[in-house]
């Protein structure tokens, strides 16, 4: 019986398991999580804190899962090393793991740097996992000034949530823009106008530099690059994440800041696999190596690294930077690279841009204007050439009419 | 595994399918009290070229990418068919952004829905194919996944 070893719990996990099981009915499967629920969907922590979930439902798979799965779960357990030469992997607490196909889904841990001061703080909180978002639940209560420091997704879905909960949010980044990853200073704009209807407060363009405990009231503050001074009670720190990549790179897998994966999931080292948001693969819309952390990669890579690890043939050769999110809804939409020229429509409540580089659909942004989005995403994963489509028809919408008969009768005439 | 196909030629364009589709899930028994003066919120749309118009609803695809990018864990494929569970659904349009098809739109609700066929409303077969005046939409098999 063919031993499977999973180290992680997340998204990644789960869909390896799932791909384990489309080919391996019986091989024993032990997972290791640090800890302690049944894997959930991360990115429902904000909607949990504002009640548009609850505990149950943002389990990412149904209560009996693992027991259908077969699989043994190590809770609250930790991966500190693998032993490549006897294929074992051992725990902290001694106990080792032989395995005949590994696969590491150990995702990704917060980034927070120094900050002076930052120690004295009580109340600061990170914003990435269920425990993180229960603890900050406790933390606040309707009179609390909370700073959160990063305004990319993670940062401002914390503002989002807590904005009707607590007296006041403000969130600060070096960046002079919100969601700088993803969005441009124009189209930023659009995003961080709705956040402010709502209350929230940007200090952008500056960042924290220390903070600072008043000795008689016990109040905090902090004093931003400019020299400006926020008073706060609870700090949020959503600065950015790293790849949890040491297990494998310890061993000399390769990688430089994630660990390198090939389109089927395995890594420089035989027999172990990884994927999820530990990992670094090929952007297919621009042919650069990257970490490209969203949960759709997540899910189809850690299914394809399932079927590979048990002996099935999986390809995961399309995976691209994308990304939905929604603020007081509004929704943005970003996928691909920004790269080539650019098609852009403005109104006042949305935005549309393609990329377009010679025959290729390369990337794009669409905020308040996503019907049908998932049309321009295929062309980009898919690499449709434009020549095979009326691309100004499709500039005006996302549509498949804009396809030739052959590929429409391809797409809906029989099954994909 | 039957699923709706459509045929291009024969479609008119009419919209029928959209209202028939819209009242099969409104959970009504009128249909002029279902939908009438309303805007509806159907599971299955028309698209329209130049000189060419047909019917998109979801494809039930063998291997669905919105069921492994949904980060609510809310749709899943039972039987054949994509199903989504609207009480876990965030309304995250994240499979908005993943779907080549354009075949997933929100409700009236703002949570998302797709077409299930039909299977769990008071149809019971798709309504769209019922109701098709040209018969351009069929619900038929199509060779076979399982």
């Amino acid at each position: 019986m063919r031993r499977y070893v999973i180290i992680g719990n997340g998204i990644a996990a789960v869909n390896c398991i799932e791909g384990i099981r489309s080919v391996d009915a019986k091989g024993r499967i032990t997972v290791v999580s640090e800890e302690t629920h049944p894997a959930y969907c991360r990115p429902l922590i904000s909607y949990l804190l504002d009640g548009r979930t609850d505990q149950k439902r943002m389990q990412y798979r149904d209560p009996d899962f693992y027991d259908r799965m077969g699989c043994e779960m190590l809770y609250r357990r930790k991966a500190v090393r693998i032993d490549r030469e006897d294929k074992k992997v051992e725990l902290l607490d001694g106990t080792l793991l032989p395995y005949d196909a590994l696969c590491v889904a150990a995702g990704s841990h917060p980034f927070v740097p120094k900050f002076e001061g930052l120690d004295e703080v009580g109340k600061k909180f990170s914003f990435t996992t269920l425990d993180d978002a229960l603890a900050l639940e406790q933390a606040v209560d309707k009179d609390s000034k909370v700073l959160i420091v990063g305004a990319g997704m993670i940062g401002l879905k914390c503002a989002e949530c807590l904005a009707e909960r607590v007296a006041e949010v403000t969130v600060c980044d070096l960046a002079d823009h919100v969601l700088p990853t993803f969005l441009n200073f124009e189209c930023a704009a659009y995003v961080q106008r709705r956040l402010e209807d709502h209350g929230i407060r940007f200090a952008l363009g500056d960042s924290a530099a220390r903070f600072e405990k008043d000795a008689s009231s016990g109040a905090y503050r902090a004093v931003l690059k400019s020299g400006a001074v926020l008073a706060f009670d609870v700090l949020v720190l959503a600065i950015g994440a790293r790849a949890n990549a040491s297990l494998v790179k310890d061993i000399g897998g390769a990688g430089e800041r994630g660990i390198a994966v090939d389109e089927h999931m395995r890594t420089s080292l035989p027999d172990i696999y990884a994927a999820g948001d530990c990992t670094e693969s090929t952007d297919v819309s621009c042919g650069e190596r990257k970490l490209l952390s969203n949960l759709p990669n997540a899910a189809m890579q850690g299914y394809a690294a399932g079927v590979n690890m048990a002996g099935g043939s999986a390809v995961f050769d399309r995976a691209i930077m994308m990304n939905s999110i929604s603020f007081f809804g509004l929704h943005s939409m970003t996928a691909g690279s920004y790269n080539g020229e650019l098609f852009e429509e403005k109104t006042d409540t949305s935005v549309k841009r393609l990329y377009t580089e010679g025959d290729l659909l390369k990337g794009f942004v669409l905020i308040g204007c996503s019907d049908r989005a998932g049309i321009y995403t295929s062309m980009i994963r898919n690499r449709t050439p434009l020549s095979s489509v009326d691309f100004e028809m499709m500039k005006k919408a996302a549509t498949t009419a804009a396809f030739s008969a052959g590929a429409r009768e391809k797409m809906f005439g029989g099954m994909v | 595994m039957k699923r709706v196909y459509v045929n291009e030629e024969w479609c008119l364009g009419c919209h029928l399918c959209e209202y028939n589709c819209a009242f099969a899930n409104s959970g009504m028994q009128d249909m002029a009290l279902a939908l009438k003066g309303k805007p509806i919120y159907p599971r299955i749309h028309i698209e329209e070229g130049e000189k060419i118009s047909y019917a998109v609803s979801c494809r039930h695809c063998e291997d669905p990418i919105c069921v492994r990018s949904c980060i609510a864990g809310a749709i899943s494929k039972e039987g054949g068919v994509v199903k989504i569970d609207r009480a876990k659904c965030v309304s995250c349009f994240t499979c908005i952004l993943v779907c080549p098809y354009g075949a997933l739109a929100p409700g009236e609700d703002g949570v998302m829905q797709k077409c299930e066929l039909c299977l769990q409303n008071s149809c019971g077969e798709p309504a769209c194919v019922k109701g098709c005046p040209n018969r351009a939409i069929v619900y038929e098999e199509r060779g076979e996944e399982e």
